[in-house]
């Protein structure tokens, strides 16, 4: 029957069981807003667990976060904000009805992506030769004080589980951002028919507003973090 | 009521459930109906897996030093019952069986807006569910359904971890049902249909679609912290590690008790279909009902503390909760008071789907009543995990929500499967349930209130009359839920074809055939009426099929 329907319509890219382009819109808009709502409690909860912690082990938290390469996470900051603009750059060309420049700002948006993502693998692998991977054998004691210690591994359990949690939202972007490059591609898109690149975007920027808040909760909690001074 | 016309089999009308018979027309569906369907399979078969869990531990509670099983089983069917009722049946029953169903059909869409994501919301369910059940029977969890740390994370050696990313999954299902749900009655509503003309059924599972998608993920990400705990011994909820225990408690309720609101709104939304139907009059305070749907979604994110009133919780903080909690029970009184107000002076008959709404009301009273107690800091600290609190939520949950999804499945059974269920036969299980029911969980009231703690396998000796009352009347129970299960079959093949509209209800349900075609209505329609309009309606029977008195148009223009 779904066959049957979308034969009656004369703009194959509206689904059956929506009236018209404006409603179909419409509603994957808020679909995708409504997931937003999603992702916010889900990292608004380990945001809680994290800020208990650090409120609780103050200390031991900032003395913790100064082990963290604050250039990395700066430089990732700037190209995870670049990769945001080239979204914003898709958007636009999608607007426009431009599908070469969707494809190419989608792909910079990838690259951009996968650079930050490259530079966090890098960082993990030094993480990992300091001793911060808060695993039994791998954990090497950062402070004599016991007491200390443990409260700074916690610390890094926060680092690891938020941060990879950030890099499986981006990895799963980046697989969505793929698949609209190659319907970009094949023409799929025009002006009157971008949402999915539209909501796509929505996605992309909020995985980078993720990490705009995970930065300066993780990065910038050391006293002696004279970046801006 | 009068005779639908007999169609030779060649003539039969095309509908939802008729246009194939192919395996893979169920299993790739993307219609809403159909995953309806799917679903209600799906939570019947759980609901009786869970519910012979329970049939196991009342039969061990017979006598005081339980001899049917051992302790570390007793603790394991625990767990089974309550992971698989709470996450694999109530949660999704309601809105995922008849929510699915019915909110195209009442606000005059062709299907949920996302009809791929509800059928992975299916999918998700399943996999999730059999992930669960096959790691709570093959070898048992024993930590309860809370998975309280430490206990999930350091002193069990079960199958934690897969019945935890079973619930993860499943977790997914209820969000996209959720998700669904907000998006289809904002954007879908068929011309006309304005908020305040919606089934009172659309707002609450509005409401309880609000928690769904708020609250769901705070669990799933808690119950990844849990699984990473338990894996790499990290210490988040590990003291010895420098973590709390209570944070977990507080991160979980933040969920599971508005999820307790997940199972109950769509319980309300049942019942406030079914008493005006079966009152023959107008629904009392549409505006009330609507909104204090909506606040009870709010408040219920707001008191999750009450469950941590002895887990060395600060006074202020235990104080405020105990005065928001009571603050709960404001909405829940306006739902209660609306309907027995729309009883005043109408025409009640005695339906089986009535039956269950009345039973509904009585109990979720008890229920809700009962939780007041509970919300008082002095008397939860006594009756705090005793029977008294296993009984409260039974009340709500079995007495409230599985009394709503039963009466709910009667009421609309002949619109889902075109045949009528077995009247005489559907009243006498609905007594037998209330018989059951209430012989099962009222002694636990004064058994909890005794000093019985729950969870334990053995009890001293003189508290066996009530453990034995309660054990008889589980016994009714199941014997009151299999007796539906039993005549629905039945109907199936021998019960009466169903009429477009056999309790004269309105609703735009009540306007496409039984069982509805595929997309829902021959022809689109224009709402032109409020719901509930039995004021209008000439209530004899015989009357057209059509409700005349809902006049709601349906025009032959179909809407562009
Ligand atoms: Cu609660």
């Amino acid at each position: 029957m779904t066959e049957l329907a979308t034969d009656l319509h004369p703009n194959k890219a509206l689904a059956h069981h929506f009236t018209d382009m404006p409603q179909q819109r419409e509603a994957v808009t808020l679909g995708m807003w409504l997931f937003l709502a999603t992702e916010v409690m889900l990292f608004g909860a380990i945001f809680l667990a994290y800020t208990v912690y650090r409120h609780q082990y103050f200390d031991s938290f900032r003395a913790a976060g100064g082990h963290l390469f604050v250039s990395f996470g700066t430089i990732n900051t700037c190209v995870l904000l670049t990769s945001s603009l080239m979204m914003a750059l898709a958007v636009h060309a999608a607007h426009q009805g431009d599908s070469k420049k969707i494809v190419r700002y989608v792909l910079l948006t990838i690259l951009f992506g996968a650079i930050f993502l490259g530079i966090k693998m890098t960082e993990y692998v030094i993480d990992t030769r300091e001793g911060l991977v808060p695993l039994n054998g791998w954990w090497k004691a950062q402070s004599p004080d016991l007491r200390v210690d443990r409260e700074m591994r916690l610390f890094f359990v926060f680092y690891f589980t938020m941060t990879l949690l950030h890099a499986i939202h981006m990895t799963i972007g980046m697989a969505i951002l793929a698949v609209i490059a190659w319907f970009a591609h094949r023409k799929r898109f025009s002006a009157e028919d971008y949402n999915p690149v539209d909501v796509t975007g929505l996605y992309w920027h909020f995985v980078d507003i993720v990490w705009v808040f995970l930065f300066p909760a993780l990065y910038l909690v050391h006293p002696e973090m004279h970046l801006f001074k | 009521m009068s005779s639908i016309p007999y169609y030779p089999a060649a003539e039969r009308p095309q509908t939802y459930l008729n246009w194939s018979y192919r395996v893979k027309s169920w299993l790739f569906t993307r219609d809403h109906k159909r995953i309806a369907i799917l679903y209600m399979l799906s939570i019947t078969l759980f609901f009786f897996i869970g519910g012979a869990a329970a049939v196991v531990m009342r039969l061990h509670l017979l006598t005081p030093d339980g001899t049917l099983v051992q302790a570390d089983t007793y603790n394991r069917l625990f767990t089974l019952h309550g992971v698989v009722m709470v996450f694999f049946f109530l949660i999704p029953s309601i809105p995922a069986v008849l929510g699915n169903f019915l909110i195209p059909l009442m606000i005059g869409a062709k299907d949920l807006a996302f009809p791929r994501l509800n059928l992975a919301s299916w999918y998700f369910y399943m996999v999730g569910g059999l992930c669960a059940v096959i790691a709570l029977v093959a070898g048992g969890v024993d930590t309860g359904w809370t998975f309280y740390t430490p206990y999930s994370s350091i002193y069990s050696n079960t199958n934690v971890v897969w019945a935890i990313a079973g619930i993860f999954l499943a977790g997914f299902s209820s969000i996209f049902t959720g998700l669904n749900f907000i998006v289809t009655m904002h954007k879908m509503r068929a011309p006309g249909m304005t908020w305040f003309k919606m089934p009172l059924f659309c707002w609450s599972h509005y409401a309880t679609s609000i928690i769904q998608v708020l609250a769901t993920p705070v669990v799933a990400i808690t119950l990844v912290l849990v699984i990473i705990e338990r894996v790499f011994h990290a210490g988040i909820f590990d003291p010895s590690l420098g973590g709390d225990p209570v944070l977990f408690q507080h991160m979980f309720w933040f969920y599971s008790h508005p999820a307790v609101y997940i199972m109950v709104l769509p319980g309300m939304a049942v019942v406030s279909e079914i008493i005006p139907c079966f009152a023959r009059k107008p629904i009392f305070g549409y505006s009330f009902i609507a909104f204090s749907s909506v606040a009870i979604a709010v408040f219920g994110f707001l008191v999750w503390g009450h469950h941590m009133f002895v887990s060395g919780e600060s006074m202020y903080s235990a104080l405020i909760f105990s005065a928001l909690s009571f603050s709960v029970a404001i909405p829940s009184a306006v739902k209660v008071f609306n309907w027995t107000a729309t009883l005043y002076k109408g025409s009640i008959s005695s339906a089986t789907p009535m039956l269950y709404a009345l039973g509904f009301i009585g109990l979720f009273t008890m229920g809700g009543l009962t939780g007041l107690f509970l919300a008082t800091l002095g008397i939860d600290v006594h009756v705090h995990d005793t029977y008294f609190i296993i009984a409260h939520f039974h009340y709500i949950m079995v007495g409230g929500a599985v009394m709503a999804y039963l009466g709910g499945l009667h009421f609309w059974w002949p619109k889902i499967t075109g045949r009528m269920y077995p009247e005489f036969m559907g009243k006498i299980s609905a007594f037998i349930i209330f018989l059951g029911f209430n012989l099962t969980f009222f002694p636990q009231f004064l058994l909890g209130y005794l000093g019985m703690p729950r969870r334990y396998h053995s009890y001293p000796p003189e508290m066996q009359v009530l453990n034995v009352l309660s054990s008889a009347g589980a016994s009714i129970l199941a014997v009151g839920y299999l007796l539906p299960l039993g005549y629905f079959i039945w109907s199936l093949r021998y019960g009466k074809i169903a009429p477009t509209n056999p309790y004269l209800a309105t609703g735009l349900e009540w306007q496409t055939t039984s069982p509805p075609p595929p997309e829902n209505f021959d022809v689109p329609p224009i709402v032109t009426e409020g719901p509930y309009r039995y004021d209008l309606m000439v209530s004899q029977l015989g009357t057209p099929l059509i409700a005349e008195g809902a006049r709601i148009q349906t025009t032959g223009s179909a809407v562009k």
